[in-house]
């Protein structure tokens, strides 16, 4: 796979990787930031918690 | 150079602007203005609840003993508040706003909303101390149901939270303005990653504290009958202990500032720091499992996820940032001429420099002391021994005072000079406090949790037990270093007295910086750059022997008191 494609211009413009572009996007990493812990963390240690039986 | 440059120019809808003198920097008003009184709100909160954290420390020094039952509690829960949260997040503020609209040179996004954060932000602090002098609220930092504080406790928590809220959208608005006005190209600066880094983990911290304070304050004025305590556990600590990954992202972030602005330091690799604080984004939140770890409520298989893998990616990125920043120094020193032998690079350091010498002493106490300790107690087996004890507190000042603190220090003295514009006075007293305030900090850090690997009970007040129905004696060592605590706590109370003197003189009485003072004494000196800080780019040099060293003891430090606690659980716990 070529890492450079042409730009509008006709210069050509250097493909940004994937991880890179990633990084840059400050909103997904808000998203996984908030949806890792949430689901690993919170979620599922409340799911553990609700399947406790109440005592009698 | 000529002062009139901080004069400050309309800009884009009437933003206005001044260009800093010394770093070349686009300072928007704004955003000046709103880091000053946050940074000054911070530093109050910083002075009532360190006294209150020497009063509490010289209650736990037996002959001393110096408060009441009722007295030690409240001001426990009073000092928790105002250092572990009002504190540190008034200054994270701070940083966010100079990470973002600093140093992305742009103008701060709706300062409007910035400046009712800050309004939320101070009547949330203010009336969660009034809850808690009034003496009906006496729940620590933890507030744990059942017990219960007066609902004006939770509220001032709520309202806090709410305005931190809107202070980091603020933040990420900036990012969006920033983007699209092209103050910047490609990627942000790695310091203003860091930052992002800060305000997503708080994103989440404060969406667990609205989820949990709301019903709680709800049950404290009667209308929800019941909150269940195991529930309340581990949401709270969804916000309790990622408040504090908050501190480790912003700390993180100022070390790479520090570095870049003293010495010119690059990050060793752009890519491999990025992924150090992908690493904290996605994992370092987990580590909350750590306060349930002796919980019967939830399995073995959540609490190891947690605290050991997903832990583990977390403290990966930890010790990348601990192995690129110091190399990132030791490069920079050996491209400013000190290359002779492997430590002539740390010996020629500016260590007379508060800000530099801040920074490493933050460094080596969250590594050493705070991040050694961390992974300890996040093993459940290990977890065992010291859960519940003073351990934990003396694990949490080497990463929250003896780390976050000491950096949020070291940097407010390049922000007097560059952002208030002010001389710092006392430079001798300056010169000396990270390193008192160091030791006392190490001290307090080393002795908690030697007396906590004793078996002392943290929250205690009364470790000799004399009113107790029930006797029961901690070793004779456990008394001494409780005593050697309280020594220590002297010794860091004197370290922040310093710092609040030098910073209030310098605020209010240090002389205005003019261009022939900003000449005679340049808050960056020629080895360091505001550039480095403001632009993407690795460190060239490659041969680092000084930092292999450093490295390499740290890892043996770190596998020798990880393998001495599995003997120590063995003997506690013998198997036949």
């Amino acid at each position: 796979m070529s890492d450079q494609s042409t730009g509008s211009g006709g210069a050509p413009e250097e493909r940004v990787p994937a991880m890179q572009r990633l990084l840059d996007n400050p909103f997904l990493l808000l998203f996984m930031g908030v949806a890792s812990p949430a689901v690993l963390y919170l979620i599922w240690g409340v799911m553990e918690l609700s399947q406790i039986p109440l005592s009698p | 150079m000529a002062v009139d440059t901080q004069a400050p120019s309309r800009g884009f809808i009437g933003a206005s602007y001044r260009t800093c003198p010394e770093t070349g920097l686009k300072v928007c008003s704004q955003a000046e203005a709103l880091i000053k009184v946050n940074a000054v709100v911070a530093v109050v909160f910083l002075a009532v609840g360190g006294l209150f954290g020497l009063m509490v420390a010289l209650t736990r020094w037996p002959a001393v003993h110096l408060l009441p039952a009722d007295w030690f509690y409240l001001l426990l829960t009073a000092h928790g508040a105002d250092v572990l949260l009002f504190w540190i997040v008034f200054f994270e503020v701070a940083v966010l706003y100079f990470a973002s609209a600093i140093i992305l040179n742009c103008r701060l996004a709706a300062p409007k909303f910035a400046w009712l954060a800050f309004v939320l932000m101070v009547v949330g602090a203010v009336l969660a101390n009034i809850a808690v002098l009034q003496g009906e609220s006496s729940v620590m930092f933890t507030s744990y149901v059942p017990m219960q504080a007066a609902p004006h406790f939770y509220l001032g928590l709520i309202v806090f939270a709410v305005g931190t809220l809107i202070a980091v959208f603020c933040f990420f608005g900036t990012l969006v303005i920033a983007k699209e006005e092209g103050s910047y190209e490609g990627s942000v600066p790695l310091v203003t990653f860091g930052a992002i880094t800060a305000a997503i983990i708080a994103v989440f911290t404060l969406a667990s504290g609205a989820i949990i304070l709301i019903p709680t304050f709800l049950w404290s004025v009667g209308y929800i009958s019941h909150i269940d305590p195991l529930m309340y556990k581990i949401i709270w600590w969804g916000m309790g202990h990622s408040s504090q990954q908050i501190n480790v992202s912003a700390q993180v972030a100022i070390w790479y500032a520090v570095a870049a602005m003293l010495l010119g330091a690059k990050p060793l690799s752009e890519k491999v720091s990025r992924m150090a604080f992908l690493m904290y984004i996605l994992f370092l939140q987990l580590a909350s499992a750590h306060h349930l770890l002796v919980e019967p409520g939830v399995s073995s298989e959540w609490k190891i996820f947690n605290t050991s893998y997903a832990l583990y990616l977390a403290v990966l990125g930890s010790m990348i940032h601990g192995m690129s920043i110091p190399g990132a120094m030791e490069a920079a020193q050996r491209r400013n001429g000190f290359n002779n032998g492997m430590f002539e690079w740390l010996r020629k350091a500016p260590w007379s420099n508060p800000a530099f010498s801040g920074t490493v002493l933050s460094i080596v106490i969250f590594g050493f002391l705070g991040g050694i300790t961390g992974v300890i107690m996040g093993t459940e087996q290990l977890n065992l021994i010291m859960h519940n004890t003073l351990y934990v507190p003396g694990h949490f000042h080497a990463t929250v005072v003896g780390g976050t603190t000491l950096a949020f220090m070291a940097i407010t003295y390049l922000l007097v000079p560059l952002i208030f514009r002010r001389e710092i006075v006392f430079k001798k007293i300056a010169q000396w406090q990270p390193y008192v305030f160091g030791a006392g900090i190490a001290g307090i850090s080393l002795f908690m949790m030697g007396a906590g690997t004793l078996g002392v009970a943290r929250r205690h007040w009364d470790i000799g037990f004399a009113d107790a129905a029930m006797s029961f004696d901690y070793p004779a060592t456990a008394f001494l270093m409780m005593g050697l605590n309280g020594i220590a706590a002297i010794c860091a109370a004197l370290g922040g007295l310093m710092f609040v003197l030098v910073v209030v003189a310098s605020v209010f009485f240090g002389k205005q910086r003019t261009a022939e003072s900003i000449a005679a004494f340049p808050t960056l000196p020629k080895t360091g750059s505001a550039e480095t800080v403001t632009s993407y780019g690795s460190e060239s040099h490659v041969k680092l022997p000084g930092t292999i060293v450093l490295v390499s003891v740290f890892f043996v430090a770190f596998v020798l008191y990880y393998y001495v606690n599995w003997k120590y659980l063995s003997e506690v716990w013998p198997l036949s």
